[in-house]
C-alpha cells in the first residue's frame, strides 16, 4: 500500500487532529457559553495543520512562504479589527480572499499537471476554478455594495437573466471540452475569465436588502470550491473543512431566503423593489398618531412587558448604546424588556445580535423571531426602532403585497406599538406599512439616537 | 499520481452530513460569528498553497511560486482576521447578571 516515511505519518496525524478540532470548534459554537473554546480549538487545529505542512519533506524553499505568511498576518490583523457595523463587508471580502486562494492554486495545478490530467481530476479542477473565480468577483462586488462604494440599488436591464445564464453555460461547455481534452491549455483562461465576469454580473441586479442571502450563498460557494481543491490535491483535511463551510453557508442561505419568503432563484434572478413604487405612492395622506418623547417615556415606564424590535436603521443611527441605556433604565424600574430580532435585521445573518451584544445587552434578552412572536399578545409596548418591512402586517394579510407570506414580527399584536422613524418614507423594499396607521400605533418622529436619548432622560429622571 | 476518488467522495459526504447536523444546532444568535469562524477554518486551503509555493517543480516553477505566494497571503489574512474577529465578537456576548443571590 502506501509507503509513508516517519515524517509523513506525523504530518498526516497533525491533519487528523486538526480535522477533529475543526469539527469540535463548530460544535462548541452552538452556545455562547462554550463558543470561545470553539475559536481556540479552531486556532489550535489551524496551527497544527500549518506546522505539519511546513515539515513536509517536499518543500525546498521557505523564503517565499515565510514572507507570505508574514504579509498575510499584516493584512489580516486590521481585518480582524474592523467596526462591528462593517463586519458584513469584511466577511464578503474574506470570501473573496478565500476564493482567490483556491482559484490561484487551481490555476497553478492545471499548468503544472497538463497535459496528463485524468478526466475526473479535470472535472473537479474546473469546478474549483469556476466556483472560485465567480465567488471572487461576486464577493468583491458584494463587499463594494455593502461598503457603499458601489451603488446599492439593483441595476437591471432587459434579458439580464439570459445573459447571465448564457455566460455560466458557456463556462460549463468550455469546462466539459477541457475534461475531454485536458491538453488544450488555451481553453483554460476561459474557465477563469468567464466566471470572473459572471460573478460581477450576478451581483449587479441584487439590492441591498438581499445581501444577507447573497453573503451566505457566496459563503457556501467558497466552501465548495475549497472542497473541490481538496479533491484535486487529495487532501482529506481540505475536503472536510470545505464541506463544513459549504454546509454552513448553505444552511444560512436557506434560513435567509425563508426569512424573506424568497426562493434562491428569486433572489438571484429577480430584482426586488421595482414595480411597487406606484402602490406605495397611492397612500400618502392617511392620518397617523404621533407622540413626544415625554409621552412615550410615560407609557414605557408604566408598562410591565416591553419588546424592542431593532432594525438596521438603529445601527445606521448608531443608537444601540442609547438603546442599552433605555434597557437599563426600564429594567431598573422593574419593566421586563426583551428584544425581538428578525433573521434579516442587519446586513448578514445574526448581525443585529452582534451589534446589540457590543452595546452590552445580555444575550439571553435577544430572542429570535420564532421565540418572541408568541409573546406579543401579552406585551404592553412593542417599540420598533429603525425596522420597517419585518414588522409589516401586510405580509400576513394582504395577498397583493410583494412581501406577502414573509415571516414577520407580530408587533401589531402588542397592546401599544411605538415606531421611531425619521419620516413616513417607505422602507428598503419601497412598500407602505399599514402598521403605522393603526389606532394603537404611535409614531415617534426623529433620529433614533436622539429620540431614544430623550426617552431615557424622561424615564431615568422620574425618581419616586 | 493515484487518486482514491471513492474514498474522497465518502469523506466529503460524511463531512457534509456532520456539517449539517452540527451547524443546525448553532443558535441564530451566533450566526455572524459562525460565518467568520467557518471562513477562517476554510482558509486551511493555505496548506495547499504552502506546498505549491515551496515544492520543487521541474517546469512552471515561477508560476507556482508566484501564484502560491499570493494564495498564501490571501488565506493567511483570512485565518488571522477570521479568528481575531470571531473571538472579538464572542467576547461581547454576556449573559445577564443573576438577579437574586
Amino acid at each position: 500500500m502506501t509507503n509513508f516515511s516517519g515524517m509523513e505519518q506525523i504530518i498526516e496525524i497533525t491533519y487528523l487532529i486538526a480535522t477533529a478540532l475543526f469539527i469540535l470548534s463548530l460544535k462548541w459554537l452552538s452556545s455562547p457559553a462554550t463558543a470561545r473554546r470553539g475559536v481556540f480549538a479552531g486556532e489550535l487545529g489551524m496551527l497544527l495543520a500549518i506546522a505539519g505542512t511546513l515539515l513536509h519533506h517536499g518543500i525546498v524553499e521557505y523564503k517565499w512562504i515565510v514572507m507570505a505568511l508574514v504579509l498575510g498576518t499584516i493584512i489580516g490583523v486590521p481585518l480582524g479589527e474592523v467596526a462591528m457595523t462593517a463586519v458584513p463587508q469584511r466577511t464578503a471580502l474574506s470570501h473573496a480572499f478565500g476564493a482567490l486562494c483556491v482559484t490561484l492554486v487551481g490555476t497553478a495545478e492545471f499548468y503544472l499537471r497538463t497535459p496528463d490530467v485524468p478526466r475526473f481530476m479535470m472535472g473537479v479542477l474546473s469546478l474549483e476554478v469556476i466556483l472560485g473565480s465567480l465567488t471572487f468577483t461576486g464577493s468583491l462586488m458584494a463587499a463594494g455594495k455593502l461598503q457603499e462604494v458601489l451603488p446599492q440599488r439593483p441595476i437591471t436591464y432587459k434579458g439580464q437573466n439570459i445573459v447571465n445564464l448564457g455566460l455560466l453555460g458557456v463556462a460549463i461547455v468550455v469546462a466539459s471540452m477541457l475534461v475531454a481534452h485536458p491538453e488544450k491549455t488555451q481553453l483554460f483562461p476561459l474557465i477563469v475569465g468567464i466566471p470572473l465576469l459572471f460573478g460581477v454580473m450576478m451581483i449587479i441586479p441584487i439590492g441591498g436588502a438581499d445581501m444577507p442571502t447573497v453573503i451566505s450563498l457566496l459563503n457556501s460557494y467558497a466552501g465548495l470550491s475549497a472542497a473541490a481543491m481538496g479533491f484535486v490535491l487529495d487532501s482529506k483535511l481540505l475536503i472536510i473543512a470545505g464541506a463544513l463551510d459549504g454546509a454552513s453557508g448553505f444552511i444560512l442561505s436557506v434560513n435567509m431566503s425563508k426569512a424573506m419568503n424568497r426562493s434562491f432563484s428569486n433572489v438571484l434572478f429577480g430584482a426586488f423593489g421595482q414595480e411597487q413604487t406606484a402602490a406605495a405612492a397611492k397612500q400618502e395622506a392617511r392620518p397617523v398618531r404621533s407622540a413626544t418623547p415625554e409621552e412615550a417615556a410615560a407609557i414605557l415606564a408604566a408598562a410591565n412587558k416591553v419588546v424592542i424590535v431593532p432594525g438596521y436603521g438603529m445601527a445606521v443611527a448608531q443608537a444601540q448604546h442609547k438603546v442599552r441605556e433605555l434597557y437599563d433604565a426600564l429594567t431598573k424600574r422593574g419593566v421586563d424588556v426583551k428584544f425581538g430580532i428578525h433573521p434579516v435585521a442587519g446586513r448578514m445573518p445574526g448581525h443585529m445580535n452582534v451589534l446589540l451584544a457590543e452595546a452590552d445587552i445580555p444575550y439571553d434578552k435577544l430572542l429570535d423571531m420564532d421565540e418572541i412572536n408568541g409573546d406579543f399578545p401579552q406585551t404592553d409596548v412593542a417599540l420598533v426602532i429603525g425596522a420597517n418591512d419585518v414588522t409589516n402586517p401586510a405580509a400576513r394579510t394582504d395577498a397583493s403585497s410583494p412581501i406577502y407570506g414573509m415571516p414577520i414580527l407580530d408587533v401589531d399584536k402588542a397592546r401599544t406599538v411605538m415606531v421611531i422613524k425619521r419620516s413616513m418614507a417607505a422602507g428598503f423594499a419601497g412598500i407602505d406599512n399599514p402598521l403605522y396607521y393603526l389606532d394603537k400605533t404611535l409614531m415617534l418622529f426623529g433620529d433614533a439616537k436622539s429620540f431614544v436619548g430623550s426617552i431615557v432622560r424622561e424615564v431615568g429622571g422620574g425618581h419616586e | 499520481m493515484k487518486l482514491d476518488l471513492l474514498t474522497s467522495l465518502y469523506v466529503f459526504m460524511l463531512a457534509a452530513f456532520i456539517g449539517f447536523e452540527v451547524i443546525r444546532r448553532v443558535s441564530p444568535l451566533l450566526h455572524t460569528p459562525l460565518m467568520s469562524l467557518t471562513n477562517a477554518l476554510d482558509a486551511i486551503a493555505v496548506v495547499g498553497a504552502i506546498i505549491l509555493a515551496g515544492e520543487y517543480h521541474a517546469h512552471g516553477a515561477m508560476l507556482a511560486k508566484i501564484l502560491g505566494t499570493i494564495a498564501i497571503v490571501a488565506a493567511t489574512s483570512n485565518i488571522v482576521g477570521g479568528f481575531l474577529i470571531t473571538d472579538r465578537m464572542l467576547r461581547m456576548f454576556k449573559a445577564s447578571a443573576p438577579k437574586k443571590p
